[in-house]
């Protein structure tokens, strides 16, 4: 195998992050980003010298003991900005929002023991999202592994269930060829995290430094090109279909597919809803757009799926916050499955027509096939579908009501830093009631927008991936909006932020509470608010502060408890940029996020309030 | 549920035995039995499952172990078109009385002694599950003392391997 082809200008000069209102650039192929000449040097640089030529620019991460040897090169290193976060969670998180927010394959790097397995959390959170992520972590010593020798962990056995991909090296040759093929298998298919656990002793070795130019995976070729003739089919079933809804799902964000997908939109006219992961998929603003579906989608999106004869899903997974109990999902539709990855296809709702391939490549081809189609039996009457979903939409709008303790109201807080703060930012949040708003009341218009924890309902990713998301989109105003349970987890990642002039912005959502989990202790257990009291809020002793403890930080805080003053307050956070801010609105805690189906229930018991179920499954 | 036997080929690599058997467990599938040995090309094992499992699930696990980058291929082996077998060491209590008929047992299955004491034989035989009980069973009225048996190995009848092109690509990348 030839290590030495040259391509000069190929390994250098990758550009920094991506200004604003430039559309996130593509993951690149790996092993072709560098080629390198071999040079001797020691497992350590080699990892170094392959992250680099990998074309990571940024790698978060925290030093320990079997890590030591990489962290003295690191120092050295003029490609790689090394970010020293304070937990190993909070480095997973970071890469993840990096990933998420630029489209590239996030870094980061921690020790062996309780290093790698604070990452776990956030490779789980990285494996359920599809976020292209590398981790690596140090081990110690080939000959101590299995001793249960200070700071020991398989951590590749411990993350094997939640990674796409794993490798154990103790051989320091390896070091390069282990790593191309884990920025090459993050990246390509249905992206995920890997993790390369390199020895201690594979740091110390000396090695020759040889970038490869081929990869030894015979076992891994995702499918990229769709079948034909399952496309055409496909676009057949769009083209006679009166009831169409296309079901997008995040990887149409991970596959780069938004521009194909508003192409497919127009032609098609049919009903589009964008799932938690793919919020931003399609303009919100855009007319045949629903909104998001599921547990607490809008009416009007859940109510097109359950009336729809045709859902053509897209890059989306049939989870169950989505389609509520299985058996009466969809319960009218022909369902067209298209997915990057084959184990998706009829795993949840049998598909009828199945379709694996890229994304991009599917959208692409089926708008072709689709405009054929038309061409030869003319546009569908999508009229009175509609009248229908319109009629939804008037009458079943996203709304809430105001509070009746005089307290914020959560919603209008949201809806407020989406509104001031526009399109172009970022918005990034934990997991909850404010997740959820945050889906609803922020409107948002271009892919990588949106960031939050989806699949494993991770509390705690706010902060962190809002740090990752800001270090690749500098020139973004970068919101974390966060919960007041969801921020303590986390939070010391403000000091990371405060000290690597990471401005990020933090909404904490304070309800003084665990809200979602008492949300459903309000309705589900008679309101026995079961150790969902957290006393950072109003009227409580406010442990911690939020304003000091953010400004303990180094950052900006801020607090706000009146409506009056709520856009003042986000005016002025987004005006500052030489520091973090965090700003404290007290909110109600008796708001509740509406609509909702319970969980386990049929979408057609949706409640647009509580106990107000809209009654389109009657109608005719 | 049916009984389905597969055939994986897999990188031949530490943990991927591993990485197969834990799809299964994460599943709750029960594994009735498990093979695993080298092939004909040195870089590539061949793991040999049978599970009990409605086919829906099965292809469900069987899509989750063609995401394993370890495994380069799957097959299922139905048993009208594959050839399946096991071996059978058992060892049964034989003194001067009841010798002669263990042994005509033995021969009758065509099987043979591998070991000799004074109030024992341990017998080999292989052939499929079915005839190796119908073995253990002609052999139980003289006491059975010790089984060990080896998990199912199958492969496809006719002259196609089942190898040929998934390590044609191995051996261009090689």
């Amino acid at each position: 195998m030839s290590t030495t082809a040259k391509r000069p200008g190929t390994a250098a000069g990758r550009a920094p992050a991506a200004p604003a209102r430039t559309p996130a650039p593509r993951p690149r192929p790996v092993p072709s980003a560098a080629s390198v000449a071999p040079e001797p040097m020691t497992g350590a640089q080699s990892i170094v010298r392959s992250l680099e030529a990998a074309g990571t620019d940024v790698v978060f991460g925290i030093p320990g003991g079997a890590i030591l040897p990489t962290y003295d090169p690191l120092l050295d290193s003029t490609k790689l900005r090394h970010i020293l976060v304070r937990h190993e969670q909070g480095a997973g998180h970071a890469a993840s929002g990096y990933a998420h927010a630029t489209g590239r394959v996030g870094a980061c790097i921690v020790t062996s023991g309780p290093g790698a397995t604070n990452l776990v959390t956030a490779l789980a959170d990285a494996n359920m999202d599809s976020i292209p992520m590398v981790a690596i972590t140090g081990q110690v010593g080939a000959s101590l592994i299995g001793t249960d020798a200070f700071q020991e962990a398989d951590i590749v056995g411990i993350t094997m269930p939640v990674t796409k991909h794993s490798f154990l090296v103790t051989d320091a040759d390896e070091i390069p060829a282990r790593i191309a093929e884990a920025f090459h298998i993050a990246s390509t298919g249905r992206p995920g995290p890997v993790i390369v656990d390199v020895a201690k002793s594979a740091q110390q070795a000396q090695t020759t430094f040889r970038w490869p130019t081929e990869l030894d995976l015979p076992g891994y070729h995702p499918t990229t090109k769709p079948h034909l003739k399952q496309v055409r089919e496909a676009a057949r079933l769009l083209a006679t279909s009166r009831r169409p809804v296309l079901y997008v799902g995040g990887g149409v964000i991970r596959g780069n597919a938004s521009e194909a997908l508003r192409a497919l939109t127009d032609l098609s006219g049919a009903a589009v809803v964008t799932t938690l992961m793919a919020r931003g998929a399609l303009p919100d603003s855009h007319p045949q757009h629903l909104g998001m579906p599921g547990m607490h989608g809008t009416v009007p999106a859940v109510a097109a799926l359950q009336r729809a004869d045709l859902v053509v899903a897209l890059g989306a997974r049939f989870d169950d916050r989505v389609t509520g109990q299985l058996s009466s999902f969809a319960p009218l539709a022909t369902v067209v499955h298209a997915d990057i990855d084959p184990a998706e296809i009829s795993k949840n709702r049998r598909a009828d027509v199945p379709i694996v391939g890229d994304i991009l490549e599917v959208i692409t081809e089926l708008t072709a096939e689709l405009a054929n189609e038309h061409a030869q039996h003319g546009l569908p009457d999508l009229e009175g579908w509609w009248k229908q979903l319109d009629a939804l939409r008037e009458t079943y709008p996203l709304g809430y009501t105001a509070t009746a303790d005089g307290l914020l109201a959560p919603q209008h807080v949201i809806q407020r830093i989406g509104a001031l703060t526009g399109p172009e930012a970022v918005y990034v949040a934990g997991v909850g009631q404010h997740q959820m708003w945050a889906a609803q009341f922020i409107s948002y218009e271009r892919p990588r927008s949106w960031l939050n924890s989806g699949g494993l309902g991770t509390m705690g990713y706010a902060v962190p991936a809002a740090m990752g998301a800001k270090v690749g989109q500098p020139d973004r105003i970068v919101w974390a909006i966060d919960g007041d349970g969801c921020f303590q987890m986390t939070n010391q990642e403000l000091a990371t932020c405060a000290i690597e002039n990471i401005p990020i912005k933090v909404a904490i959502v304070n309800n003084s509470s665990l809200g979602m989990v008492r949300q459903w202790q309000t309705l589900f257990y008679e309101g026995r608010y079961s150790h969902t009291e957290l006393n950072t809020g109003h009227q409580t002793r406010r442990i911690p502060d939020f304003v000091k403890l953010a400004e303990a930080y180094g950052c900006v805080g801020l607090r706000c408890e009146r409506e009056e003053d709520v856009d003042a307050v986000i005016e002025q956070a987004n005006a500052i940029d030489d520091a973090p801010v965090v700003v404290d609105f007290t909110v109600s805690r008796d708001a509740m996020v509406w609509p909702m189906v319970a969980a386990g229930v049929s979408n057609d018991a949706i409640q647009y309030a509580r106990g107000i179920t809209p009654s389109w499954d009657r109608e005719d | 549920m049916s009984r389905h036997t597969l055939s994986v080929l897999v990188e031949n690599k530490p943990g991927v035995l591993t990485r197969v058997a834990a799809l299964f467990a994460r599943r709750a599938f029960n594994i009735h039995s498990l093979a695993v040995g080298p092939t004909e090309h040195g870089d590539v094992s061949r793991i040999t499952v049978v599970v009990d499992v409605d086919a829906l699930p099965l292809e469900q696990v069987t899509k989750q172990l063609n995401k394993l980058v370890n495994v380069i291929k799957i097959v299922e082996l139905e048993e009208k078109t594959s050839v399946h077998r096991e071996l059978l060491l058992v060892k049964v209590k034989a003194d001067d009385a009841t010798r002669t008929a263990v042994l005509q047992v033995v021969d009758l299955f065509r099987a043979h002694v591998v070991d000799v004491s004074p109030e024992a034989v341990t017998v080999e035989a292989t052939g499929t599950t079915e005839k190796l009980d119908a073995l253990l069973t002609s052999l139980a009225p003289y006491g059975v003392r010790e089984i060990v048996q080896s998990g199912t190995v199958a492969i496809g009848r006719g002259p196609r391997s089942m190898s040929d092109r998934a390590l044609e690509r191995i051996a261009r990348s090689a």
